[in-house]
């Protein structure tokens, strides 16, 4: 399950209902992406989130599609922001449910590399400094290759 | 008319999002787009940057692949969420 969306969402909240929604699994792993509220450039004021739809969605259902493939998984739900949010939102949730851990915890990580390294957005950080569009780090590709 | 669109720094660099241009009659090709469009808004390579890929018609292509002028093209600098 996948939502993309300017709505700020509660993690929280979202992981409970996806609790009772993956009722019989063994494992539940989430992942909750914040914004940050320090930057290299200093203090964040705000983050700004581009999608183009419907590239950005069709790309991550490919990657949900390939971490179902690979992993005995038996719910997901994947949301992610766009537009402007400001520092200790959430930007990012990923929740996998499998029988054991071991396949909740590796597609919760594989997504979260996809999603920040290949999911088609763009972001633009606003600190006191200025505003900077964000590249990936090289750490975020060399975690990615991982799963090639 | 194309339908051109500028993603993250891109938009910044040529000061829009979107714009509708005639394609010119040489301009055939992605690579020939982006010459054209990169000298014709003196944007000093900011378009022909390797890591700058192309999409049409909301599908990324690869250099140089034939443009019409009902497309929907759109410039992306590298991508990444979360």
């Amino acid at each position: 399950m996948l939502r993309v969306s300017s709505e700020p969402f509660n993690a929280g909240e979202e992981l409970s209902a996806f609790e009772r929604d993956a009722a019989g699994a063994g494992a539940v792993v989430s992942f909750t992406g914040l914004v940050r509220d320090h930057a290299s450039s200093g203090d964040v004021k705000s983050l700004f989130l581009q999608a183009y739809s419907p590239m950005t969605e069709r790309g991550i259902e490919e990657a949900i599609t390939a971490a179902t493939e690979r992993w005995p998984l038996t719910a997901l739900k994947v949301i992610h922001r766009v537009g402007e949010m400001a520092p200790g939102e959430a930007i990012v949730f990923v929740a996998t449910a499998s029988a054991h851990r071991r396949a909740a915890f590796e597609a919760a990580d594989f997504l979260m590399d996809y999603l920040k390294t290949e999911a088609v957005f763009w972001k633009k950080e606003a600190t006191e400094t200025g505003e900077h569009w964000i590249d990936p780090r090289s750490e975020d590709y060399q975690d990615r290759a991982r799963w090639a | 008319m194309a339908q051109i669109l500028f993603f993250g720094r891109l938009m910044d660099v040529t000061g829009k999002a979107e714009e509708t241009i005639t394609l010119p009659d040489t301009v055939r090709d992605t690579s020939a787009l982006r010459r054209w469009l990169d000298q014709d808004r003196g944007l000093q390579g900011a378009l022909l940057e390797k890591t700058v890929r192309l999409a049409i018609n909301n599908e990324i292509v690869a250099d140089p692949h034939p443009v019409n002028d009902n497309d929907e093209i759109a410039f992306m600098p590298p991508v990444g969420g979360g």
